[in-house]
Formats: C-alpha cells, sequence, structure tokens
C-alpha cells in the first residue's frame, strides 16, 4: 500500500508546532502501525533529516507507552486496541492519515508525537496504593475475597495508563484514569482502611494537576485500549462523596 | 564478601554461600547479618537504576526502612518498565492445591528445571522468601485470580507436576508491578524516595575500588550528570535484545550492566539465553519485535504438527491419526508442560524437517480444539481470552477455530552479572537484583520464576544484604571527586563520538544484522564452527558500525536515535561475548545447546567434570580479550542426573 502521512512536528515544549507531509510506500498491511513509521523514520534517518519522535515500548498493548491520535481518535481506529497493536490492515491503499499527539493542557508537548504524562504519576503518589510496608503482610489466603470482587478489582486495575481517555474527553478529564486506581483499591478489603482518605488525596491531587472535569461525555470509555468502564467514575464520586460528607 | 585466589591465573570466584545446613543457611545469615539502627539509616543513600519489580520493590522497602534512595528509569514512568508484559503468572511454594508442594520441590524443580547450573544456596532461598511475596502482594491489593470460595487460585506452568502458579487473567506481571510502583510511589510521595524518569545511566563510578555513583544523561535535556551514593544497584534487566527480534520491550537494553562490566563487574554465563516456545512466528523484514504468547496456554492448548513433511493441508483437514503431537510423544510425563528451552528445541527440530507450519514453515500448531470441546468457550476464554484476542489482532486468525501457529522466540537472559550469595557483584558496593544478575535460573529459567525471582530479591533479600554491607563498609564521604569528573568527560566523548557518525546505515540495520548473526550462531543451536563464524563476523560489523553508521540530531534534547545508537553499540559488543562464551563451554545445558554434545536420543549432554562451573569474564580493556573465571558450583543437596522429563 501506499499511503500520505500528515504528521505533527513540533521542535519542543515552546514550539508552535506544524503538520509536515511524507509518503509511505511499500507498506504491507501485516505490518502494525508502528512498524509503518518505523519504515518512514529509517528513510528519513538515511537522507539525514531528523526522524519522528513517537514513543512505544513493549508493542504488546501493555506498557501504555504508544500515544498518537490517527485520523482523530485516540490510539485510532480500532476498538480496545492500544496504538501498537493497531495494524495496517485497518487501512486502504490511498488513504491519508493524519497523526497527532495525545493533546491536553496537562500532557505537554515535548517533542513531535512525544506528550509527558508525568501529571498520571503524580495522582498516583497522592494515595494510589496500600500503605503496607513489605514484611506486614499477613498469608495471603487469611481472608476470603469473593472472586466476583477480585474480578471486579481487576476490571479496573487493567488500566495500563497511556493517556487516551484524557486526551478523548472535551474537558481533558483525568476522572476514568483516577477512577480506576480508586475503584480497583475500594473495592478490595486490603484497600478498604485507606479508602477516603485516598479518595480526598487523588481528587485533589487530579484538580491540581488542571485535569478538567468529568461531564459524562463517555469519550473515555470509547477509546480505553482496556476497555475501563465509566461506571467507574460513579464508583469514585461515591467514593469522594463519602470521604467528604462522613470523613471519619 | 567475595574472596579472590589471586595466585592461580585464573581466579576462583567464591560465591559467599554461609556454612551450614541448606534450609539453615539463609536464617543464620539473617542472624548474623550487621544491622544499621534506625536512627543511621537516614545517614546512607542508596541509588536504584531500573524500577521495575526488581528495582521498584528494592527502592520502596528500603526507604521504608529508612534509607535515603534515589532511583533511575529511562521511561516516563516506572510503570512502563518491561515487568508489566509478564503474562502467565508467578510461582510460589505455598501448597495451597495441597498437591505435594513445597520449598523443597520448589528448589529442587528449579535447580532442575536450570540443568543443575545455578548456585544451590541461592535457589533454595529463593523458594524459601516465595510464599511471603504473595502474601505481599496480596496485602498491596494485587487483584489474584480467586475460585468460588474467595481463596486464590493457581495454575500449571512447564517443567513442574504441581500447581503453584499465581496469576491475574494474562497481566500478572503488570498487577505484580503496578503493586510494586504503588508502594515506590507512596514513597515517593513522602519524599523518601527521590524518583528520576527519563534518565539514562551511562556509567558507574568508583572510588576507592567501591560503587559510589552513577553518570546518566538527562534523555530530554541531554545534560550529563554525577550522583553519589553510599551504594549503587542495578535492577536494569534482561539483554533479550541483542538478538534484534526478542519478546522484549524495544527499549529493553544492555547498557547499564555493560558499562557496569567495562568498570570491572564480571559477567557470568552470557550465553545462557533462553528461547520461549510460544511466541507468534516471525513475519517480514520490516518486524519489529516477536509477540509472546503466554506458557500458561500450554495448560489446555496441544502443541502439534502434520506427521508428513511438506503437508500444507489446513490444520482441520488433517486428520487425527496424521498428526504428530511431538510433546506428548517425546515427554509423555510433562507432554505439552516440558519446560521451555526442551519445547523450543523440539520446535525447532520438527521445522527443520520440513513439518513446519504456516506460509513461512516456521511454526507449530497450539490447538485449543480439545479443550473447548471439553470445557467450553466461556472457561477458556476466562483463562485466556486477552491472549487470544491479541493473537487475534496480529495474525488475523481466529483462536477459537482455527489452531494458533506459534513458533520459538528470545525471551529471557539467565546471563547477567555475577554476583555472590548477597547479591552483590565484583564491585564492592556495586549490587545486582532481578534479571540484570545471573544468580537463580542455571542455564533455563522455568515458567512464572521471572517475577519471583525479581520480587524474591527486591523485596525480601537485598534489604539485609545491603544494610549487612552499609554497616560494615566504613566509607569515607565523596562529593565533586576526580572520578566523577572523570567519568563524566569519558560519556561525554562517548556521545561527541556517536553524534559524529555520519555514514549511510541506519542504526537499526546494524541492530537486524547483528541479531541475525546471533539467531544463526547462538540462538537455540550452537555449533564451534558456526560460533566462530560469527567470532569473525561480529568485529567486522562493530568496525563497519564506526565507519559507516548514522546518527542524526544532536545531544542536547531529545534524541531517540543516539539512544538507540549507544544501545546497539553496546549489544554488538555484548554479542561477542555470548559467542566467546558459548565457545568455550564445550557441554550442552539447558537453553546452551551444542550440537556436538548431545545424548543418543538427541537431548542435551552435560559435561559435569569439565564444566559445573558458573563462567565469570572480566573485562581487559578494548583491545585484549576478555579473562574467563570460575566459580565451582558445589552441590550438598541436589544429585546431579541426566535432566529427563519422560
Amino acid at each position: 500500500m501506499n499511503l500520505k502521512l500528515y504528521v505533527w512536528r513540533q521542535a519542543g515544549r515552546d514550539d508552535t508546532g506544524h503538520f509536515e507531509t511524507y509518503d509511505a510506500r511499500d507498506i504491507s498491511p501485516d505490518m502494525s502501525f508502528l512498524e509503518m513509521l518505523d519504515h518512514v523514520n529509517e528513510q528519513l534517518a538515511v537522507s539525514e533529516r531528523e526522524p519522528i519522535a513517537f514513543e512505544f515500548d513493549c508493542r504488546e498493548g501493555i506498557c501504555g507507552t504508544c500515544s498518537l491520535v490517527i485520523n482523530g481518535i485516540p490510539h485510532g481506529p480500532e476498538k480496545a486496541t492500544t496504538t501498537c497493536q493497531t495494524y495496517m490492515r485497518s487501512f486502504r491503499d490511498g488513504d491519508d492519515i493524519h497523526i497527532e499527539p495525545f493533546r491536553a493542557q496537562p500532557f505537554p508537548v515535548i517533542k513531535d508525537l512525544v506528550v509527558d504524562r508525568s501529571a498520571f504519576d503524580r495522582i498516583l503518589q497522592a494515595g494510589g496504593f496500600v500503605s503496607v510496608n513489605t514484611g506486614n503482610a499477613p498469608d495471603g489466603n487469611a481472608e476470603a475475597v469473593a472472586k466476583s470482587l477480585a474480578e471486579d478489582a481487576l476490571d479496573s486495575a487493567a488500566c495500563i495508563g497511556c493517556g487516551a481517555c484524557v486526551a478523548a474527553c472535551p474537558n481533558a478529564s483525568a476522572s476514568l484514569f483516577t477512577a480506576a486506581k480508586v475503584s480497583h483499591l475500594a473495592g478490595l478489603p486490603q484497600g478498604r482502611a485507606e479508602r477516603k482518605h485516598r479518595a480526598r488525596k487523588m481528587v485533589a491531587a487530579m484538580d491540581e494537576e488542571r485535569f478538567g472535569s468529568c461531564t459524562n461525555h463517555g469519550e473515555c470509555e470509547a477509546v480505553c485500549p482496556m476497555e475501563i468502564s465509566t461506571r467507574f467514575i460513579s464508583r469514585m464520586n461515591r467514593e469522594y462523596l463519602q470521604s467528604t460528607l462522613l470523613p471519619t | 564478601m567475595i574472596q579472590y585466589d589471586t595466585q592461580s591465573a585464573k581466579q576462583t570466584l567464591d560465591g559467599a554461600v554461609p556454612s551450614g545446613p541448606l534450609d539453615e543457611k539463609w536464617d543464620r545469615y539473617q542472624a548474623d547479618a550487621k544491622l544499621v539502627s534506625p536512627t543511621n539509616k537516614r545517614g546512607f543513600h542508596v541509588i536504584v537504576v531500573g524500577t521495575g519489580l526488581a528495582g521498584a520493590s528494592a527502592a520502596a522497602t528500603l526507604a521504608e526502612l529508612g534509607y535515603q534512595a534515589s532511583t533511575f528509569c529511562f521511561h516516563d514512568s516506572p510503570r512502563r518498565a518491561h515487568s508489566v508484559a509478564a503474562q502467565g503468572g508467578i510461582n510460589a511454594a505455598k501448597n495451597y492445591q495441597n498437591d505435594g508442594d513445597s520449598v523443597h520441590r520448589l528448589f529442587h524443580d528449579t535447580i532442575k528445571g536450570g540443568d543443575f547450573r545455578s548456585r544451590e544456596a541461592n535457589v533454595y532461598r529463593l523458594a524459601q522468601v516465595s510464599g511471603r511475596i504473595i502474601d505481599q502482594c496480596v496485602a498491596q491489593g494485587v487483584p489474584f485470580a480467586r475460585e468460588y470460595s474467595g481463596y486464590l487460585a493457581n495454575r500449571s506452568f512447564g517443567g513442574a507436576q504441581v500447581s503453584r502458579t499465581f496469576y491475574c487473567r494474562g497481566q500478572t506481571g503488570q498487577q505484580l508491578l503496578l503493586g510494586a510502583y504503588g508502594a515506590l510511589n507512596r514513597q515517593i510521595g513522602a519524599g523518601r524516595v527521590k524518583m528520576h524518569t527519563r534518565h539514562e545511566m551511562l556509567d558507574i563510578v568508583l572510588v576507592d575500588g567501591r560503587a559510589r555513583g552513577i553518570v546518566t544523561r538527562n534523555l530530554l535535556t541531554g545534560e550529563i550528570a554525577s550522583h553519589v551514593a553510599d551504594a549503587v544497584i542495578l535492577a536494569t534487566g534482561g539483554y533479550s535484545n541483542v538478538f534484534y527480534l526478542s519478546t522484549n520491550a524495544s527499549g529493553c537494553n544492555t547498557t547499564a550492566i555493560w558499562r557496569a562490566y567495562k568498570r570491572g563487574a564480571y559477567f557470568a554465563n552470557p550465553c545462557y539465553t533462553q528461547i520461549h516456545p510460544t511466541c507468534i512466528p516471525p513475519g517480514g523484514e520490516y518486524q519489529a519485535k516477536l509477540t509472546l504468547m503466554s506458557e500458561s496456554l500450554r495448560n489446555d492448548g496441544r502443541v502439534w504438527v502434520p506427521q508428513r513433511s511438506g503437508d500444507r493441508r489446513p490444520p482441520q483437514d488433517i486428520p487425527e491419526d496424521e498428526r504428530d503431537y511431538f510433546l506428548e510423544r517425546k515427554y509423555p510425563a510433562f507432554g505439552n508442560l516440558a519446560p521451555r528451552d526442551i519445547a523450543s528445541r523440539s520446535a525447532k527440530e520438527v521445522c527443520d524437517e520440513g513439518r513446519g507450519v504456516g506460509p513461512s514453515g516456521v511454526g507449530v500448531f497450539l490447538d485449543f480444539a480439545q479443550a473447548l470441546a471439553e470445557r467450553g468457550r466461556s472457561v477458556i476464554a476466562s483463562r485466556y481470552g486477552n491472549l487470544f484476542s491479541m493473537y487475534q489482532q496480529i495474525i488475523g486468525d481466529d483462536p477459537y477455530k482455527v489452531p494458533m501457529r506459534i513458533y520459538p522466540a528470545p525471551h529471557y537472559t539467565m546471563g547477567g552479572l555475577w554476583v555472590d550469595y548477597d547479591l552483590m557483584s565484583t564491585i564492592p558496593g556495586l549490587f545486582v537484583i532481578g534479571e540484570a544478575n545471573f544468580s537463580d535460573h542455571g542455564a533455563n529459567r522455568l515458567g512464572a520464576s521471572a517475577l519471583m525471582q525479581g520480587l524474591a530479591d527486591g523485596y525480601f533479600i537485598l534489604p539485609p544484604t545491603i544494610s549487612n554491607y552499609l554497616a560494615s563498609a566504613k566509607l569515607r564521604s565523596v562529593s565533586g571527586n576526580r572520578e566523577f569528573r572523570d567519568a563524566e568527560l569519558r560519556v561525554n566523548a562517548d556521545i561527541q563520538s556517536l553524534l559524529r557518525l555520519n555514514g549511510k546505515r541506519s542504526v537499526e540495520s546494524f541492530h537486524r544484522e547483528l541479531g541475525h548473526i546471533l539467531w544463526e550462531a547462538c540462538g537455540m543451536s550452537r555449533t564451534r564452527s558456526g560460533l566462530l563464524d560469527a567470532l569473525a563476523r561480529i568485529p567486522a560489523l562493530r568496525q563497519e558500525f564506526r565507519d559507516n553508521a548514522v546518527v542524526s540530531g544532536d545531544g542536547n534534547a531529545l534524541n531517540m536515535s543516539l539512544e538507540r545508537a549507544g544501545r546497539v553499540a553496546d549489544f554488538i559488543e555484548l554479542g561477542e561475548l555470548m559467542c566467546r562464551d558459548a565457545l568455550d563451554r564445550e557441554e550442552s545445558c539447558g537453553c546452551h545447546f551444542r550440537e556436538e554434545y548431545r545424548t543418543a536420543e538427541g537431548e542435551a549432554r552435560r559435561n559435569d567434570d569439565a564444566f559445573c562451573h558458573v563462567a565469570a569474564w572480566q573485562y581487559q580493556g578494548k583491545d585484549t580479550e576478555p579473562a574467563r573465571h570460575q566459580e565451582k558450583l558445589a552441590f550438598e543437596e541436589v544429585q546431579l542426573v541426566e535432566r529427563s522429563y519422560k
């Protein structure tokens, strides 16, 4: 296949940025989207032009590093799929493809398609854990945890921290990300003791990072590669409300 | 803690294993180890490089104890570390299934799985602490799979006849990493750990012969900076990407441990590299990585090829009696759960016989038809749903209807920096944990044991051993020493020489060529002539890299081309050492299969008289051959026998 790429290039945080056009030739439908970009970059490198900066690591959809907006959709056209797991068979010969970074004020562009998502780490540092020191733990089977609770916890813990939810949200809200962690830990007996404290701290950190509010668009769930449900946002709101109304 | 026999030309390394019966060594060590008092701990500063399972768990635990820690990773967040990608599970000798498991059995399975090439006392200790890892992770909120009773569920992995593997669907690594990352985040939030993301370690610094710090490059600004500490811990993972195509993440590299090797840390058993049997087969030249399909699939999937070579019929048209379920046939006691090295070699053999499947003929079937018929689609979907959909995304076939096609791929490296019982390298004060060290898996690692080892090292083993070191090391205070300035100058000079590369070939093309050489010569099977050929070709490749590679951009900003060039240059040097190690080890053991040394049945034939030792390589300078030292492996408890899974 031959494709025309319109790629966002931005030298640094303070640069205004612009689209540049590249031809991607002889692309196999079995290539992954990132392998297609590798191919373009190798051509750029040997012709002494600066390769396009974009991030990736595991290339199997679990590390959450890859972060492209493809034709207006974070992670591209396939449902429940990261950019790295998107294959060129999802496109047709002659297609135009627009490639942009995840855009949100709390995710400033570092270079080209690379953004700074460290705000997510700071939200988790505020309370996204159980405060248990190494060595404190009782036997793993000391307490039974209903299978349904464990499965529900894993449904939210599956979040890979990619930030597509923020990029898709018109408000750049981090509610789905934060809710996934709040729900994961609030749902398990091990996380109960700190649940109120945790919800308050994490919501405050989210606001401090200047993420927007949730106004129930549902775009986050639609682009989430792990299909994290917005019902967890309701859960977070309940946790938060309880923690402010009944703080102890 | 290490004594050398400096008299003989070949040093004999001593692992400093405590005396006493095997099952009492670790308890005795802890009872005798020196401690740092709670108020004095704040005065010690440790550096942890790499924040995957081993590094995050170590940093969090040391900070909980009261030490000051600085952590470094090249990712934008510790949660991206490649530990995240481990799918199948984590072993622990809990015997919750009442199926005969015990510390001793896990120990024995691991020693045998490693083909009797690991240090007995380390492996025993690993089995001893395995249960506490599960307890710790449960307490952190890791959502392990559970039975309807609410108690923890288990499944089976290769090389074991018990069910001791704990799991979280197909994302055990991510959930365990999130647990360790949570513990680390708690310490970062409390100000007890200073986290440096997007920093790459490019050198370690020795003062008075001890590791006292590192030099890093800030990947966003290009700034080269020194960081001083009382001890340095490397938790930087394995080097499977030396093969170019592997199941590792793109960023995984050998740079940290390779630079430490060049500063004097010995590199042990570099040729012990694991080729995982169940990966999606390679496609075209453009391919950038191979994708793992968890070994847990072999709980329910049956591996087969057609009996007749050249049989190109689609799988559903091949009748049952014309199929060869070769693992079940050759290894009836373990069947499809034969260990990884054996399963991989068997797959290679049938493909070499022309019985491989798929368009390239490089692949074998992994068939779920029987499991689907017996257990139903919903049970299979609950166990492997995410793996099936990942397979379908990549290949385009539906594994519920058509058997998967799989083929072995480089996955894990048992080799790594040599460490003693304290997990300290030959450089005092430099500790190495997780996949980056060589310690526990011998010549082959069993499935679900990497997560176990990473967390054992970080949560439970390193904290007491590093305290023992710090309590007795009598370190003088250093800052702004000449050693740091020299290291910064060296690192800067290296970067400038990479930036001057202005040839015609991309760095990737060199990496691809190196991978091809190593896969052929130092992959699933090795020969003397093949290794000699590789040892002639790799230095030529290294020279061509210096003459003809191209690196664009400058050093003062994000420059991925520069980062990759430095890592590939290190891989080329490591590749040469791997071949040298494979050539000198004139036996077959575990993943190291030399075609010249095999039994009448074609299995690996060890030579315990000559090679029951760890080979540890010492860097001797740029143009000098490295020296090969030995650590004798003494077995007190285990009988060395031919490893059989029949």
